[in-house]
């Protein structure tokens, strides 16, 4: 056998690179309209009275938080795993031609769903869900894009060199599993297309509709089973998956303790999924399945607070690397933001303290430190270490990435803290009494009340974007503007230049 | 046992699934059955009332609205009686939100009218001074979509028994029989019926010479279901 490295094959990986970035923007840019719309109403007009219906806030919310969702994340996953992938099973992309074709189709599907998202929420097409908005058509077209992941996730499997399976492939197939099962399940719904009318009239209709197979308490119960899962199996498990590759290949670091990540694995599969009832908290599910939901999201401390430990253990006797790497700084913050986010939201979980945290900005604040902090850091820091390999060029400059890093921690310390006092502002305001026992406060006096804090959130937003903006053109001028090594970067590093 | 697992992906994966779907079975399906079952006073959509729900979904309205009312005494004493499962045996799919960037609206057909929603739709501020809702200016041109709410209609009372042209009883003790159509000419002849009885308490001269022309504007089948909350 030859004695030399495998020559990786990274075409579909920079394919969804390139989407994590101009989904990413997106996606941001969109969040960054509607926090303006809120502190400065007169925005849901920015185009103009005519194309009002198109720039209101309620139309584009489900568009923002579906292109990070499955834009900016998704797309960020899919390129981890098609750079992480074979680099942990010792495989290439280029071994397999069906392989090499699956993934491409991958990629195309996937652009052309994502296109037909957008277009259709848009137009207003939507089944009201969250994170579940699509309907049927592009339903279908999901589960083809994701059936042909997890042929090309399997099929690398299936043709490893190394028999093992690496921590982070542990991850990658949990997500692909978790995201099946849930999204499977919470989209089933009847076209109504099929419908026929007593005078024997048929395709009546908007073909495209669909009726829920699940109604009132129990669609929310399956709902919200998706939606805090979709938040588990996109925003947690896969980003965990790249942690544990790129910390300990960016910091020369072995993971400080299998056993921990063994035990956060199989705990955070096992319990993550009985909190979704958290959601439901004082509304009409029963009390029992709401009290499992909010004992179950402080046991999830566990598993979450155990991964986070393992990676921040990892750098034991190596913290010099965080001030020196700014590579390093983006995952260790994350890292943190996980821990403080997982922390947070079992206490929002709490009974007593959902009962003024629901329905209130500090539940948005919340999503917010988890996916700017966490998921938006460490994806950013995948493609910076990705970079140099893929595209055998340097980093294009060291300079741009600290400044982003100090500007997008400033903007999520903004966001989070704004809307920490705008949810618990509002949240008391909503049940103060007088001394007489009536209500103290008209509605839009807990609204008005919120201007400050929203415009704040907007200036943290804006931070974020410029930040990811900032982080985009450095990827594109070290695509464009690097001298190309002669061979793959063995030990690129943003600061070894 | 955990070595072998990392060496065996199928089983691995098998491993994975049965930890993620457990809770699932645990929590979702016992109370299936005994959660889908109406309340007394609970009756399905009439046509035009299922339009403006359309509306409403089209519109995204649950990103800021909730229609879930918590028993807490500052929620029944701001919004009326708290939630009770049966009352949302309907709702496909369910409205509840998640976040209440305006006000809850279970029962906003308590204590809200036409004549009110209509002001508010047009510019939120000459009611409520002070609001950041946006105005929904184009509800009063766009048409509601009778052909797929009927469409609808058929589907839900074929699949899930959902019981139109049947008595239901009410909490007075009378009972109520919802008309859905026989044939689609007849389902925009109920639903223009619906809508000229809520155009009358209407100000808008173009709505109402829509009406009378035949057409249904989207804010009044909007208006006619924020009426039916209750």
């Amino acid at each position: 056998m030859e004695n030399r490295p495998l020559e990786y094959d990274y075409t579909i990986a920079k394919m969804f690179m390139l989407t994590t970035i101009v989904l990413g923007i997106v996606g941001m840019l969109i969040g960054v309209i509607l926090a303006f719309q809120l502190a400065f109403p007169g925005l849901n007009l920015i185009l103009g009275d005519n194309l009002a219906e198109y720039t209101n806030f309620s139309r584009l919310r489900p568009l923002h938080t579906d292109a990070v969702i499955f834009g900016f994340t998704l797309s960020g996953v899919f390129a981890t795993w098609y750079y992480v992938g074979q680099r942990v099973l010792k495989v290439s992309m280029a071994e397999s031609k069906l392989l090499m074709t699956i993934g491409k189709l991958h990629f195309w599907l996937y652009l052309a769903v994502v296109a037909a998202a957008v277009f259709s929420l848009f137009a207003g097409v939507t089944t009201s869900k969250e994170y579940a908005e699509f309907e049927w058509p592009i339903d279908i077209g999901v589960v083809v894009v994701w059936v042909l992941f997890g042929m090309s996730m399997f099929g690398l499997i299936g043709i490893r060199r190394e028999k093992s399976l690496y921590i982070s492939v542990w991850y990658y197939i949990a997500t692909f599993l978790g995201i099946a099962m849930l999204y499977l399940f919470n989209n089933m719904e009847i076209p109504t297309m099929f419908a026929t009318s007593p005078a024997g009239e048929t395709g009546i209709g908007a073909w495209y509709h669909s009726v829920s197979m699940y109604a009132g308490t129990n669609d929310a119960l399956v709902q919200w089973w998706y939606g805090h899962n979709a938040v588990a199996f996109g925003f947690t498990v896969p980003i965990v998956a790249m942690i544990y590759y790129f910390l300990p290949k960016e910091s020369g670091q072995a993971i400080y303790s299998y056993k921990l990540s063994l035990l956060s694995f199989w705990g955070l599969m096992f319990v993550y999924l009985w909190a979704g009832g958290h959601h439901l908290l004082y509304s009409t599910v029963p009390d029992w399945m709401q009290t499992m939901g909010s004992i179950f999201s402080i046991i999830l401390i566990l598993p979450s607070w155990g991964s986070a430990i393992n990676m921040l253990l990892t750098m034991k006797g190596e913290w010099q690397q965080v001030a020196a790497s700014p590579l390093i700084k983006f995952m260790i913050l994350a890292s943190t933001f996980y821990m403080f986010s997982t922390l947070e939201g079992p206490i929002q979980a709490i009974k007593s303290v959902n009962a003024i945290a629901h329905f209130t900005d500090w539940i948005v604040g919340h999503v917010h430190d988890g996916v700017l902090g966490w998921v938006g850091f460490m994806i950013m820091a995948a493609l910076y270490h990705m970079a140099p390999r893929v595209f055998k060029r340097e980093i294009y400059s060291k300079a741009i990435m600290t400044a982003q890093f100090w500007i997008q921690t400033l903007g999520v310390v903004l966001y989070f803290t704004s809307m920490w006092i705008a949810g618990i502002t509002q949240g008391m305001m909503w049940r103060a009494h007088d001394e007489f026992g009536n209500l103290a406060y008209s509605f839009i006096d807990t609204v008005t009340v919120l201007h400050p804090y929203y415009a704040i959130r907007g200036v943290g937003g804006l931070l974020y974007l410029v930040g990811f903006l900032m982080f985009a053109y450095n990827i594109y001028k070290t695509m464009s503007s690097r001298p190309v090594e002669e061979r793959e970067l063995q030990s690129a590093s943003p600061m070894g230049a | 046992m955990f070595h072998w697992l990392e060496k065996h992906p199928f089983f691995f994966a098998v491993g994975v699934f049965i930890a993620i779907a457990f809770a699932g079975l645990i929590e979702i399906l016992p109370n299936f059955a005994q959660a889908s079952r109406p309340v007394i006073g609970t009756a399905p959509y009439s046509t035009l009332e299922l339009a403006g729900r359309h509306v409403y979904i089209k519109n995204s309205c649950n990103a800021c609205h909730s229609q879930l009312v918590r028993p807490f005494k500052s929620e029944t004493d701001r919004y009326g009686h708290y939630s009770l499962s049966g009352e949302y045996a309907y709702d496909r799919p369910f409205l509840w939100g998640s976040k209440r960037t305006g006000p809850d609206l279970m029962r906003v057909g308590n204590y809200r009218t036409t004549d009110w929603h209509e002001n508010h739709m047009k510019d939120p501020h000459s009611v409520v001074p002070g609001s950041i809702m946006p105005a929904y200016k184009w509800l009063f041109t766009n048409k509601a979509d009778i052909d797929t709410v009927y469409a609808e209609q058929l589907t839900v009372a074929q699949h899930f028994s959902v019981p139109y042209n049947q008595d239901v009883p009410m909490r007075d003790g009378s009972v109520k029989n919802v008309k859905m159509a026989q044939s689609l000419s007849e389902a925009h002849e109920i639903a223009l019926e619906e809508a000229k009885a809520v155009a009358v308490d209407m100000k808008d001269q173009d709505v109402k010479d829509a009406v009378s022309r035949g057409e249904i504007p989207e804010i009044v089948a909007l208006i006619a279901y924020m009426n039916s909350l209750k």
